[in-house]
């Protein structure tokens, strides 16, 4: 696979190295509000489509970007990435 | 038609013209007791049981492709029970117990073979951390041994064992161990079944589920018309979320692929499975003289059944690490399987919060070797709502609970191994 760096360009995927699922958000963490259940879903549970999947990637021998790369997870097609920190994509 | 010596004279006196299909390759009644979604090897030895122990013969096995189509006849064959926690080692062995007298049972060659499985150490942590998992696998009455550098050598003598970085100091070893033929578990499974009136459907996708008012399945929807059922088993490894997101359940699972290489033929050479203590390579040889082995997933979600390159060159370097003569062999096919890896690298075999449907999912790795206690805790769950004895520990909720399976400290990512 080759993944459409926005910084670097198309790279090698093995210059990557991959974090999963783009779409679970770190709830909230303060001692206060009794969260078990949305940390459960956060850590273990996955929508593990079988088709278009947004997942993060971390350009680790380029320029250590994360990225946010929309990736088919039939037939390895990448349709896109973008500098995670620009935010959540639509 | 019963096989035996003296059926293949029979045959052979008949210009082999007599003998009929295996299975009966069934069309979907209106309704049965037991609908097990998924024809690989674990569907098929639950339908099995269920009609051979448990006597629940009225059981229909939906299959999207074909037998054997699957992770099935997607894996490395190994068969072996060395696992250290309280929560899996009896499952595995029981399962071992089982492949030591699945032929008899099945009256079909498995080729169960029990040349043995070495696992290498490569240090003195390792070989603390073996020898740990040595005596915990004796605590649970399963034998094995732990070989130093000089009884390695008589076995393999042709390993790597004064490496500068990976030197061989010894491995563990469980003899009872060894590899089955994958496609003849399956074949053989389905044949016994069939003959104990199972309907195996094949080419036949479940497309949703049939709920009744309070919500519990009572039948799946087919490509081939709806099935009505009084209780549903999903036995889908590797497309799991998939199939159970039509039920509107999300599952602690990431599919991952694993990719499996074979070499040319040649002749004997590895006596059993050797494993690389200080890399992800497992090897052994078939009948047919080819080098089977295999290394990590290929680390990235994926239903892919292939995999990339970076995987097919790291697990060529493990094998060239540890046995350098195999650098001149060819390899000649390579495939990927997709992998329900868990979140804790543990199996679940348990009733979902859907009355009705029942999950033998999560096997990450290691699904073959489990195939026939797979089928014969699923099907003691199917029949009595209960898991059986040895599968206690494989809940669904266990991630909710803090009762994960911590065999390795893996998890769904490679990275994470």
């Amino acid at each position: 696979m080759r993944i459409p760096c926005p910084y670097c360009g198309s790279r090698d995927s093995r210059e990557f190295v991959y974090r999963g699922d783009a779409a679970p958000v770190r709830p909230a963490s303060d001692l206060a509000s009794d969260n078990a259940d949305a940390m459960f879903d956060y850590l273990y549970l996955r929508d593990n489509p079988a088709g278009q999947f947004e997942d993060l990637w971390y350009h680790a021998q380029g320029c250590r970007n994360w990225l946010r790369v929309t990736r088919d997870t039939i037939t390895h097609d990448i349709a896109g990435a973008v500098l995670a920190r620009s935010g959540r994509a639509a | 038609m019963r096989y035996s010596i003296l059926q293949l004279a029979r045959q052979a006196l008949g210009r082999h013209r007599g003998w009929g299909p295996a299975w009966r390759d069934a069309s979907p009644r209106d309704g049965y007791d037991i609908v097990i979604v998924g024809g690989g090897g674990h569907g098929l030895a639950a339908a099995y049981y269920l009609a051979k122990v448990h006597g629940i013969t009225n059981v229909a096995l939906v299959e999207r492709g074909w037998i054997g189509g699957g992770n099935a006849g997607r894996n490395t064959t190994i068969i072996r029970s060395n696992y250290a926690l309280p929560g899996n080692e009896p499952f595995y062995e029981w399962s071992m117990k089982l492949w030591e007298g699945l032929e008899q049972d099945l009256n079909y060659n498995a080729m169960v073979s029990q040349r043995g499985v070495l696992n290498l150490f490569h240090s003195d942590p390792q070989r603390d951390a073996y020898a740990r998992r040595g005596n915990a696998m004796r605590l649970h009455g399963v034998d094995c041994d732990l070989l130093d550098a000089d009884a390695v050598r008589k076995m393999a003598p042709f390993l790597d064992f004064d490496n500068a970085r990976f030197p061989i100091q010894g491995g563990l070893l469980q003899a009872r161990g060894g590899t089955a033929r994958h496609d003849a578990v399956n074949w053989g499974y389905a044949r016994a079944a069939s003959a104990l009136g199972v309907d195996i459907i094949q080419n036949c996708e479940v497309t949703g589920f049939v709920r009744d008012n309070a919500g519990a399945v009572t039948g799946v929807e087919t490509s081939r018309g709806t099935i009505r059922a009084g209780k549903v088993g999903l036995a889908v490894a590797g497309m799991t979320s998939h199939v159970a997101a039509k039920a509107g359940l999300r599952l602690p699972i990431e599919s991952h692929v694993l990719q499996a290489f074979v070499s040319e033929g040649l002749k004997p050479l590895i006596p059993g499975v050797i494993t690389f203590g200080a890399g992800h390579f497992y090897i052994s040889q078939s009948d047919k003289g080819g080098l089977v082995f295999g290394g990590d997933i290929d680390g990235y979600n994926s239903y892919a059944q292939r995999g990339n390159l970076p995987v097919v060159e790291d697990v060529c370097e493990g094998g060239m690490a540890l046995m350098p003569m195999i650098g001149r062999v060819r390899m000649l096919r390579s495939w990927g399987g997709v992998m329900d890896m868990s979140m804790d690298g543990s199996p679940i075999i348990d009733r979902t919060p859907i009355d009705g449907l029942y999950l033998n999912a999560g096997w990450c790795y290691g699904g073959f070797k489990a195939t026939p206690a797979s089928g014969w805790c699923f099907a003691h769950l199917l029949a009595n709502d209960a898991p059986h004895e040895t599968a206690t520990a494989y809940r669904l909720d266990r991630f909710r609970t803090g009762h994960m399976i911590d065999e390795k400290g893996a998890g769904a990512q490679a990275n994470l191994h």
